[in-house]
């Protein structure tokens, strides 16, 4: 379980540009929960997700993850963090390696090392033929998924993604996420979505945490977020396409799918 | 009339350490003056290394590629037709190369050799044209994504090309950003620019006049946005998404008798009301 209570942040305390990015926030995500932080830039999210990673420290307030302070370097293994544009960051000579970086770091014998890089390749579906090829070689739906392998083979028990399909085109994004939602939500990890893309957390998300000038505007299901037009539009997002459309339609519910809007209209 | 931009037989091969990689393979096109056109493929399909052909930035491995009429290979072109075409790309942070954004904008006609108070002329419009003014003197860093892609788009603008290729301009901006991007290439459209616009997204390629699908290489389909994205099944098989409208349209028809070729959600709405 991860508690946030009441984290503020300011920048720069004491000088002309001091700034607060985050005023009072609390939540808790519970295990098993896919959680989205949605918000335009600017709106605090990233700050926010690195102090729940321990990355930075909050000003005040309190973050515990399984009732350690964040503070505590044993977090450091409960929690990974893909940052946006992950494949910016593959580095080793093989796929293979570089997926076996952070387990060779926990000091785990080969045999767990080369366990843990096949689970994870596994789960983010890249072939296992593709190990000793350079990251260079990868497309760039599968560097990306390389990166996120790399983080999986720390095992996480808490997994933050930002804006993990940023970039992508359509059928790569499906893929990835068809992999995040399905194999390696089943393994048990608690997964934090942070996306400003509201038909990835309508799809996803099991809550949504909307930010807006470092204040927490909104947390609830995706379906309640996108009947809060005012709440939409203070922080600078819109409902998902297929809801507006259905809106469009004079239909009075929210609808989150196309299955959904197909059988409602079927109806009438 | 000749078409402003004309590509013939293009292919284009990259050396790589394992190899040679043909990116291009056998692309013909043209594009005329005051055309709005939207580029889609999946990533590594060679939309990129086309728009790269337009400005001279890669010259091809055979065929040619003409711009206003100029051959891009003919290196004595060279100057031509990048005045004739400008570039904008996917992440405003690596476009942006100078502390306050007049500066910024002025970069290409410094270069040029311009007179200053002609350079001071023409970055103000330019600023007027992306809706910048109010921050001539900021830093780039302080400004949202969407607004330093303005900034570059600016850039362009100050060069007064009669071309504007934008490589996934919106694949970093937050919706917001986006918005603001599609409408000001709208504008800089209907003020007589020509648009080539390279995106992810698929409602954002449904608002140009022509759509090229690219796949390995190859141009795939061409067609008005009515013409390729209410072909739902083809652009599914391909990997594509379509504009929600339409594949809602397409699930509908089994109970209703809908009309082939609905895009947009008005056209939805009209359909179902009759």
């Amino acid at each position: 379980m991860i508690n946030v209570r009441d984290v503020t942040y300011t920048y720069m305390t004491g000088t002309p540009f001091e700034k607060t990015a985050l005023k009072n926030i609390s939540f808790d995500a519970a295990e098993g929960e896919v959680l989205a932080i949605a918000g335009h830039t600017g709106s605090g999210k990233s700050t926010l997700i690195q102090i729940v990673a321990g990355l930075i420290d909050l000003t005040s307030g309190s973050v515990e993850i399984d009732g350690l302070p964040v503070a505590d370097k044993k977090i450091r293994r409960l929690v990974g963090i893909v940052f946006q544009y992950p494949e910016q960051q593959l580095f080793e000579e093989t796929v293979e390696r570089d997926i076996a970086f952070a387990p060779k770091n926990f000091g785990l014998s080969d045999d767990e090392i080369s366990a843990r890089v096949n689970e994870a390749m596994r789960q983010v579906g890249l072939d296992a033929s593709l190990k000793n090829l350079s990251p260079f070689e990868l497309s760039g739906g599968q560097r990306r998924r390389a990166a996120i392998a790399g983080i999986l083979a720390m095992k996480p028990k808490y997994l933050i993604l930002d804006e993990p399909t940023a970039g992508l085109d359509p059928k790569a994004k499906k893929n990835l996420l068809r992999e995040i939602f399905g194999d390696v939500k089943k393994s048990g990890v608690t997964i934090i979505l942070v996306s400003h893309n509201m038909d990835d957390i309508a799809r996803f998300a099991d809550r949504v945490i909307v930010l807006a000038q470092g204040e927490k505007i909104f947390d609830g299901r995706p379906r309640e977020l996108f009947a809060r037009e005012e709440i939409l539009r203070r922080a600078g997002l819109e409902p998902p396409p297929i809801t507006q459309l259905m809106r469009r339609l004079g239909v009075d519910e929210i609808v989150l799918s196309l299955d959904e809007a197909e059988r409602i209209l079927q109806k009438n | 009339m000749d078409a402003l931009i004309r590509v013939e037989n293009l292919r284009h091969v990259y050396k790589t350490a394992s190899g040679d990689k043909l990116a291009l393979d056998g692309v013909n096109l043209s594009i005329d003056a005051g055309e709005f056109v939207a580029i889609i493929g999946t990533n590594g399909s060679g939309k990129s290394t086309l728009a790269k052909h337009f400005n001279a930035l890669l010259l091809p491995t055979s065929g040619k590629v003409f711009v206003d009429g100029l051959d891009t290979s003919d290196e004595e072109n060279l100057w031509h037709v990048r005045e004739n075409v400008g570039m904008v790309f996917q992440n405003p942070d690596s476009e942006i190369v100078a502390a306050i954004v007049e500066d910024d904008v002025a970069f290409g006609l410094e270069n040029l050799g311009i007179a200053p108070d002609k350079i001071r002329e023409r970055v103000d419009l330019a600023l007027d044209a992306v809706n910048m003014s109010g921050y001539k003197v900021f830093a780039p860093s302080k400004l949202s994504g969407g607004q330093k892609q303005r900034i570059a788009i600016a850039g362009v603008v100050a060069m007064q090309t009669k071309v504007i290729v934008l490589d996934e301009p919106t694949a970093m901006l937050d919706p917001q950003g986006r918005r603001e991007i599609l409408s000001l290439v709208k504008r800089l459209h209907a003020q007589g620019k020509t648009i080539i616009y390279i995106t992810h997204f698929m409602e954002e390629a449904a608002e140009a006049q022509r759509v090229f699908v690219m796949e390995r290489g190859k141009i795939l389909r061409v067609g008005t946005p009515h013409e390729i994205f209410t072909n739902v099944a083809e652009m599914k098989r391909l990997g594509f998404d379509v504009p929600v409208a339409a594949e809602l349209a397409e699930r509908l028809r089994g109970k209703f008798k809908l009309p082939k070729n609905i895009l947009t959600a008005d056209e939805l709405a009209e359909a179902l009301h009759r």
